[in-house]
C-alpha cells in the first residue's frame, strides 16, 4: 500500500472526489495557486478554473456562497486558509448551514465541506495556531471532524465530501508533513461519527483526537515498556460524539484521561466527561483527568512560551503515569 | 498507659500484618471485644482487646507489617474503677506520642461522633465506584483486599486479581458464566437444580474411575436435566444458501481485521439477522413464566463459549442496537473473556435467546437444547459446498443449515416457520452491497 503524507492524502481525496463527482468544487483564498499549504496544488490544472475557485479575503462570503452553491445542487469544498480566520463566517455557519435541514423539515440540506488547518507548534502565533473545534461542537447541526491518520484523513474527508450535511474538516497543520502512513490508492470511505480504538490496554483509557492523538499513542507505547497498559481512543469525529465507543472503552479500564490541544475550558473534553460520568458512574476507578491547553487568549508566539502551550508525549506520558498510579 | 501489642499467632510467626481496626480512636472498648483485624503468614484473625478502656492512638496504620511484640495502640483507662479491674500492663512501655492525646470527654459524651485524628487509615476508606461494585457482585471483603495504588488506595485492579486469584469464598470461587453467584441472580434466571445432588453419591467400583465435576460441569448439568425434564421442545431444520455472505466475508475479512483488529466471522451476521428477526416475532423472545408468557423486550443474545471448564453462555446485551462490526467485536470480547474467566455477573445474566455455533465441529444438524427459561436456541451448522438445482441447472453453493430447538408451550410450527424463513431470508440478502458499520 503506498505511503502518504497527511497532506497528499488530502490531496488524494480532493482530485479523487473532484474526478468522480463533477458537483464537487473548491473555493477559497489562493486556493487556485494551491494554497498556503499546497492542499489544492494541481487542482487547477486538472479542474479548470469553474471547479478551483479563488475568493476574495472575505470568509463570510467564502461560506455563504458555499451554501448557496449547496443549496443549487453541487457539493462545494471551501478552504478557510487558518482556522482562526474562519470566525467572520460562524454567522452562516451557525444560523444558515447549521440549521437547514432544520428549518425545511428535511426539504433542504447543506452538502458543504470547510476544510480548515488549526493548531500550534509550527510558530504560527496568535493568529494562526488556534483551536476552534470546541467553538462549533456546541453547534446542533454541524459535523466535526478532526482525524489524526494519514489514513483516516483520506477516509473521512471523502465522507465529508459525500455527506448531506455541513462538515466541518479541521487539519491539524503540524501534521500535514510530520505523520505519514498506509493509505490505498483506491475509494474508501471512513465512517462519520465513529472513533477508533489505536490500541488496548487494561490499566487506563485515553481519549484524544488530531495531533494530540498521535502523541499519545506515542505515550502509549513508551508507558508500555514501563508496564503501564493504555487503551487510546482517537475520536477522530467530535460532532456527532461516538458515544457508544466512549463509555463502552472507559467502562473497560475505569481511568480515564481526556487530552486534547484546545483550551481546557469548555472543551471537548468536558462533554466527554460527563458523559462517562453519567453512563459509566459504577465503572470508575478514580477521578476523570483532562490534559488540555492551558486556559490563556491565544497560542503564543515565543518558542519557549509555545512549548508550554503545547501538549507533547512526556506532558502526556507524565499524565497517563499519575492516573495509572491512582 | 497499657499497650496493645501484635500478638504470636503461629509458632513460626515472626510478624503480622494490620489490616484492619475494628475500633477507631477515642472509642470505647471492652475487654475480649474485637478490636483489630490481623493477618500472618498462616491465618487472618481478630485480636480481642485484652482491656477495658479508650482507644486512645493507633500506632500501627492498616497495611503496615510490623513484628511480634511491637506495640500496635494504647489504650487508656476510662476510669480509675476500670483500671483497678485490668490485668497489670504488659511490661513493655509504650512510648506515648505527644501529638495524639486521647479526645476531650466534652466529645466524647457530646452529639457528635468522635473524629479519627490524621492517623486513620491511608485511604480513609473510600473506595472508587469501580472498586465498590466489582466488590459487591463478586461478594468480596475489600479489608482482604492490600492496594496499590497511591497512598495504598484499593484499585479496580486489585479486586479483579483478588477474584482472578480466586480470593472468592465459598460458591463465589467458581468460574464466571451462569454459576458466577447464584445467590446473587434473581430467582428466574438461575433456578433451583430440578433434582438435588444425592447426599452421598456410590464409590466407584474397581472397574470404574470417579471424576470429579468442575463447579460449572454441575452447573450445566442441572440446567440441561431441568430444561429436558420441564421444557416440552421441539425442533425444525432450514436450509439457508449462504453463497453470497460467503463472498462478502471473504471480500471484507482481510480489511476488516486490518482496520478493526479482529477477524471477521459468519457468527456477527447470524446475530444481526436472529436480532432483527426476533424483533419482528417477539414471540421467540419470550419465557413461559408460571402459567403466562413473559415476552422479553430486549433482545440479548447469549453466545454459546466453550472452554476447558465446559461451555458457559455470555450476552450481547441488546444485540439489535450494535453493526455487524460492532456484534463482532462483541463476540470476540465476550469469548476471549469467557476463555480467560473474566466475565461479569452481567454478562452471563439477562439472556433471552441463545445461539449455539455447533458447525464449528463439523456438525450438520443439531438438535440443542434451551437454555433455560429461554424460548428457544439456535444452531449454525458447517458450511458445505453443494450441487444444488438453482433454475433448473445444477449449480455449487454454499449451504448450511440453521437447527432450532424451542419451547412448544410458547410457540407452535405455525410461529417458528416463518421465523426461520425470517431468518433465512435475511441471511440470503447479504451480499456485496451489505455496510459493517
Amino acid at each position: 500500500m503506498p505511503v502518504r503524507s497527511v497532506l497528499e492524502a488530502i490531496r488524494d481525496a480532493l482530485r479523487e472526489e473532484m474526478a468522480d463527482d463533477e458537483r464537487v468544487f473548491i473555493l477559497g483564498e489562493d486556493v487556485e495557486e494551491g494554497g498556503v499549504f499546497r492542499a489544492t496544488d494541481g487542482l487547477l490544472e486538472k479542474f479548470g478554473a469553474e471547479r478551483v475557485m479563488d475568493t476574495p479575503l472575505a470568509e463570510s462570503s467564502i461560506i455563504g456562497v458555499a451554501i448557496g452553491a449547496s443549496l443549487n445542487g453541487l457539493l462545494p469544498v471551501a478552504e478557510i486558509q487558518f482556522a482562526d480566520f474562519i470566525l467572520p463566517a460562524v454567522n452562516q455557519l451557525i444560523s444558515e448551514a447549521a440549521k437547514l435541514r432544520y428549518r425545511s423539515a428535511g426539504d433542504f440540506t447543506c452538502p458543504m465541506t470547510v476544510r480548515s488547518p488549526y493548531g500550534g507548534g509550527i510558530r504560527g502565533g496568535l493568529y494562526h495556531s488556534q483551536c476552534v473545534e470546541a467553538l462549533f461542537a456546541h453547534v446542533p447541526g454541524l459535523k466535526i471532524v478532526c482525524p489524526s491518520t494519514p489514513y483516516d484523513y483520506k477516509g473521512l474527508l471523502k465522507a465529508a465530501i459525500r455527506d448531506p450535511d455541513p462538515v466541518l474538516f479541521f487539519e491539524h497543520k503540524k501534521t500535514y508533513h510530520l505523520l505519514r502512513g498506509e493509505v490505498p490508492d483506491r475509494d474508501f470511505t471512513v465512517p462519520i461519527g465513529k472513533a477508533e480504538v489505536r490500541r488496548r490496554g487494561d490499566d487506563l483509557t485515553v481519549f484524544s483526537y488530531g495531533l494530540a492523538a498521535h502523541y499519545t499513542m506515542e505515550a502509549a507505547e513508551r508507558l508500555s515498556g514501563e508496564g503501564i497498559q493504555a487503551t487510546v481512543v482517537d475520536l477522530r469525529t467530535i460532532q456527532p460524539l461516538d458515544r457508544a465507543t466512549i463509555i463502552d472503552e472507559a467502562k473497560a479500564t475505569g481511568k480515564i484521561l481526556i487530552v486534547h490541544e484546545d483550551n481546557l475550558t469548555g472543551g471537548v473534553g468536558a462533554e466527554i466527561a460527563a458523559t462517562i460520568a453519567q453512563a459509566a458512574f459504577e465503572y470508575l476507578d478514580a477521578p476523570i483527568m483532562r490534559l488540555a491547553g492551558p486556559d490563556v487568549p491565544a497560542v503564543p508566539y515565543a518558542q519557549a512560551l509555545e512549548d508550554w502551550y503545547m501538549l507533547n508525549t512526556d506532558k502526556i506520558a507524565d499524565a497517563m503515569r499519575r492516573l495509572a498510579a491512582y | 498507659m497499657p499497650a496493645f501489642v501484635m500478638p504470636q499467632l503461629g509458632e513460626s510467626d515472626v510478624e503480622g500484618t494490620v489490616l484492619r481496626w475494628l475500633k477507631q480512636p477515642g472509642e470505647h472498648v471492652r475487654a475480649d471485644e474485637p478490636l483489630v483485624e490481623v493477618e500472618t503468614e498462616k491465618v487472618n484473625v481478630e485480636i480481642p482487646s485484652p482491656f477495658e478502656g479508650t482507644l486512645t492512638s493507633v500506632l500501627v496504620q492498616e497495611g503496615e507489617t510490623v513484628p511480634v511484640g511491637a506495640t500496635l495502640a494504647v489504650i487508656g483507662a476510662a476510669t480509675a474503677e476500670e483500671m483497678s479491674a485490668v490485668p497489670p500492663p504488659v511490661p513493655t512501655p509504650a512510648p506515648e506520642p505527644a501529638a495524639v492525646t486521647a479526645p476531650p470527654a466534652a466529645a466524647r459524651n457530646g452529639a457528635t461522633p468522635p473524629v479519627p485524628p490524621a492517623v486513620a487509615q491511608p485511604d480513609g476508606g473510600r473506595y472508587s465506584p469501580a472498586v465498590l461494585r466489582l466488590a459487591s457482585e463478586h461478594q468480596v471483603d475489600l479489608n482482604r483486599i492490600r492496594g496499590t495504588g497511591m497512598n495504598g488506595r484499593v484499585t479496580r485492579k486489585d479486586v479483579q486479581a483478588y477474584i482472578d486469584s480466586g480470593g472468592l469464598r465459598g460458591a463465589a470461587v467458581s468460574p464466571p458464566a451462569v454459576v458466577a453467584a447464584p445467590v446473587a441472580a434473581p430467582a428466574v434466571e438461575l433456578p433451583q437444580p430440578a433434582t438435588p445432588p444425592p447426599a452421598t453419591p456410590a464409590p466407584a467400583a474397581t472397574d470404574e474411575e470417579i471424576v470429579k465435576p468442575s463447579a460449572t460441569r454441575l452447573t450445566i448439568a442441572r440446567n440441561m436435566l431441568r430444561a429436558a425434564q420441564s421444557i416440552p421442545a421441539a425442533w425444525m431444520v432450514v436450509e439457508v444458501d449462504v453463497t453470497k455472505l460467503v463472498r462478502l466475508r471473504t471480500a471484507l475479512k482481510e480489511e476488516f481485521e486490518r482496520r478493526e483488529g479482529v477477524s471477521l466471522s459468519y457468527l456477527p451476521f447470524v446475530i444481526k439477522a436472529l436480532a432483527e428477526t426476533l424483533k419482528e416475532h417477539p414471540m421467540l423472545n419470550s419465557q413461559w413464566r408460571d402459567d403466562q408468557i413473559v415476552l422479553k423486550k430486549r433482545v440479548n443474545i447469549g453466545i454459546a463459549v466453550g472452554s476447558d471448564e465446559g461451555l458457559v453462555v455470555p450476552n450481547i446485551h441488546d444485540a439489535d442496537r450494535l453493526s455487524i462490526a460492532g456484534l463482532a467485536h462483541a463476540v470476540v470480547d465476550l469469548a476471549e473473556r469467557a476463555r480467560t474467566r473474566r466475565l461479569r455477573l452481567e454478562d452471563v445474566q439477562g439472556g433471552t435467546f441463545t445461539l449455539d455455533n455447533t458447525g464449528v465441529f463439523g456438525s450438520v444438524v443439531s438438535q440443542p437444547i434451551i437454555n433455560p427459561p429461554q424460548c428457544a436456541i439456535l444452531s449454525t451448522e458447517a458450511i458445505i459446498k453443494r450441487p444444488v438445482a438453482v433454475d433448473d441447472a445444477i449449480a455449487i453453493r454454499s449451504l448450511m443449515n440453521l437447527c432450532i430447538s424451542f419451547d412448544h408451550r410458547i410457540v407452535d410450527g405455525s410461529h417458528v416457520g416463518p421465523f426461520m424463513q425470517a431468518i433465512k431470508r435475511r441471511l440470503e440478502a447479504y451480499g456485496p452491497e451489505t455496510g459493517v458499520y
